[in-house]
């Protein structure tokens, strides 16, 4: 049925090829605007996804991953039959426990400092400073790290000289691998993550504060009483994201900061991943510990999105 | 808030307890780069007996001499600046057309698009297969291999077409009364409405690719294309153990602390040149674009 005009009636729905085809006719500059970046998703991103299936193949390069025969769980057998992975497994969940636990409020604990001052200056001036460190790669911080700890030269062991002790090998030394790692991670990021924190605060409404000026408010009281509540559904988003993150500890730091002295409490699922992988060649081995990470830290952020929205009415999603 | 004399005795204690503390924080973020400074700058012998603590001691160039005249140095320096400079216009020319496509309610499969860049961010298929997918492609110990497998983040594309959704359709509606065509529209009207947004996204590419060391270490074999971080994180690590190198260490007035410490400033100054500039937008960028959804 079609009208004097030409156009078909409104009764006759267009099929769904004719509207892909008239929609593509019409914006067909927008396709190629994003055609780039999906075909840079699926070649860097998505293709690598397809690959994941070497983790369940005995993978062999000269084959490749299509090729390859298939066999199942055994890689992921023999990995929880593997002391050096589970020890892996075990550091990861203790660091980032710890990583967690310590450094999650500071951040929160910063903004509502650097929120309290007043004093313009100062607070541009010291604000800028402590994102710095965000700025420097991880091979220059572990870099001061190792100048400073060195038993020799370090600033460290000159202080513990003073007060008459004697000079401690740091980074030899697993029982203090932890405390070195998570005390570098949270000065170097502290300071930039408490932006987030910062943006939400200035996102609460001003007169919030001027009733409880007029109520005889005390600053103190206007911090517990006010921002605090009022940045709460930031907070829980920034946790949820961090739980989800909780197996992505940042493996560079520890690859430049560790050595076989200190595998014992350094060594990680990422790390054991880059020496078994890559540094060894077992790339379906490795892989299997890959996808068991991955896996997992998807199952801990959905979990974590769930569990907020019932009991706080925030999520992600 | 600008008259301390409305504040009670409690808020004034409060107040400068708290600039107190800030002022501690600040100053425990500073002092490690100060410290280096200062040993880079001080001898060898000094350096090596823990006398340095806050300014050099036995002021010298030395170490700053012994690496600039290393021709791996500069080698690594130059292809820093190639991968920072072309990674982040890889990284634009992907980002900038993609987002504004992105953002375009008109767009066919919008929520399917979408989906499919913010899925990366929360899964990805990890170290091995994406090391064995760049081999695949031909990748490995090339320029162009570490300039565009890094190119989009999901992140960074979700950020800057939330800024394109923020600019109200009228500028577009305009534009397209005058005859513009979609590209006429993102360069001509979005793209400057957009310079906050486009800062901050290159102040991130910028800042990672300056840094990047994981990726550029797994992938390039040969020494003459790494940049300045793998040739630092390779010099710490082999420094000490250099004969040559400690077999000259008692006539020098450098040491293996004072160059390692110079070479992290020399690659520090770079950073400190541009932070100033592009840390207004990003204050800006980051309130406009992470905080939504």
């Amino acid at each position: 049925m079609t009208d004097s005009a030409g156009h078909k009636s409104r009764f006759e729905q267009p099929s769904r090829v004719e509207r892909i085809v008239d929609t593509l006719k019409r914006d067909w500059q927008l396709y190629l605007m994003l055609a780039p970046l999906v075909i840079w998703l699926l070649l860097f991103l998505y293709k690598p996804m397809y690959g994941l299936q070497v983790a369940f193949k005995d993978y062999s390069i000269f084959r490749g991953v299509a090729n390859s025969p298939w066999i199942g769980f055994e890689h992921f057998e023999t990995l929880f039959g593997n002391d050096q992975f589970l020890r892996a497994l075990r550091n990861t969940v203790i660091i980032s426990f710890w990583t967690l636990l310590i450094g999650f409020p500071v951040p929160i604990l910063l903004a509502l400092m650097f929120n309290e001052i007043i004093n313009h200056t100062f607070k541009k001036w010291t604000q800028t400073i402590v994102y710095l460190p965000h700025f420097i790669s991880s091979v220059i911080i572990a870099g001061i790290v190792i100048t400073a700890f060195s038993p020799s030269a370090g600033i460290v062991n000159t202080v513990i000289g003073w007060f008459g002790f004697e000079p401690v090998y740091f980074l030899t030394r697993a029982e203090w691998f932890r405390p070195i790692f998570i005390g570098t991670g949270i000065w170097q990021e502290a300071g930039f993550q408490s932006i987030v924190y910062l943006a939400a605060i200035a996102g609460v409404s001003p007169t919030l504060y001027e009733s409880a000026v007029v109520d005889g408010a005390s600053r103190w009281q206007m911090m517990w009483k006010i921002t605090i509540p009022s940045i709460m559904p930031t907070i829980i988003i920034m946790l949820i994201i961090r739980i989800g993150n909780i197996l992505e500890v940042s493996f560079e730091m520890i690859i430049l900061l560790y050595q076989p002295a200190t595998y014992e409490t350094a060594d990680v699922v990422n790390t054991f991943i880059y020496r078994q992988g890559i540094q060894a060649g077992q790339y379906d081995f490795a892989a299997a510990a890959g996808l068991f990470n991955a896996v997992i830290a998807f199952v801990l952020v959905i979990s974590a999105n769930a569990l907020s929205r019932r009991y706080s009415n925030t999520s992600l999603w | 808030m600008a008259n301390m004399n409305l504040y009670s005795r409690g808020d004034r204690i409060f107040v400068w307890m708290n600039m107190f503390l800030v002022g501690v924080f600040t100053l425990s973020t500073l002092y490690p780069f100060i410290y280096i400074a200062a040993i880079s700058l001080s001898t060898g012998f000094e350096a090596r007996a823990g006398n340095v603590v806050l300014t050099p001691v036995d002021l010298t160039f030395a170490a700053y001499e012994y690496v600039v005249a290393q021709p791996e140095f500069w080698r690594s320096y130059l292809n820093t600046f190639i991968y920072t400079i072309g990674g982040t216009l890889m990284s634009l020319a992907f980002i900038i057309p993609g987002a504004y496509a992105l953002s375009r309610p008109r767009l066919y499969g919008r929520r399917f698009w979408n989906l499919m860049v913010a899925f990366t961010m929360w899964f990805n298929a990890g170290l091995i297969p994406f090391f064995l997918n760049m081999r695949d492609l031909g990748l490995l110990d090339s320029y162009f291999g570490i300039i565009i497998g890094f190119a989009v983040n999901g992140f960074n594309v979700i950020l800057m077409r939330n800024f394109f959704e923020g600019i109200p359709s009228s500028f577009e509606e305009a534009a397209r009364m005058d005859g513009a065509n979609e590209f006429q529209v993102l360069w001509k009207v979005y793209v400057p409405l957009a310079k906050p947004a486009i800062a901050t996204i290159a102040l991130f590419c910028i800042v990672s690719r300056w840094n990047g060391f994981f990726w550029a270490m797994v992938l390039l074999q040969d020494q003459q294309k790494v940049p300045l971080q793998v040739y630092l994180r390779h010099t710490i690590a082999t420094l000490s153990d250099d004969q040559e190198f400690s077999d000259t260490l008692f006539t020098q007035a450098y040491s293996v602390e004072t160059v390692t410490a110079a070479i992290i400033v020399c690659s520090i100054i770079p950073v400190l040149l541009i932070y100033p500039f592009l840390q207004k937008y990003f204050n800006k960028g980051i309130m406009l674009g992470g905080v939504k959804e």
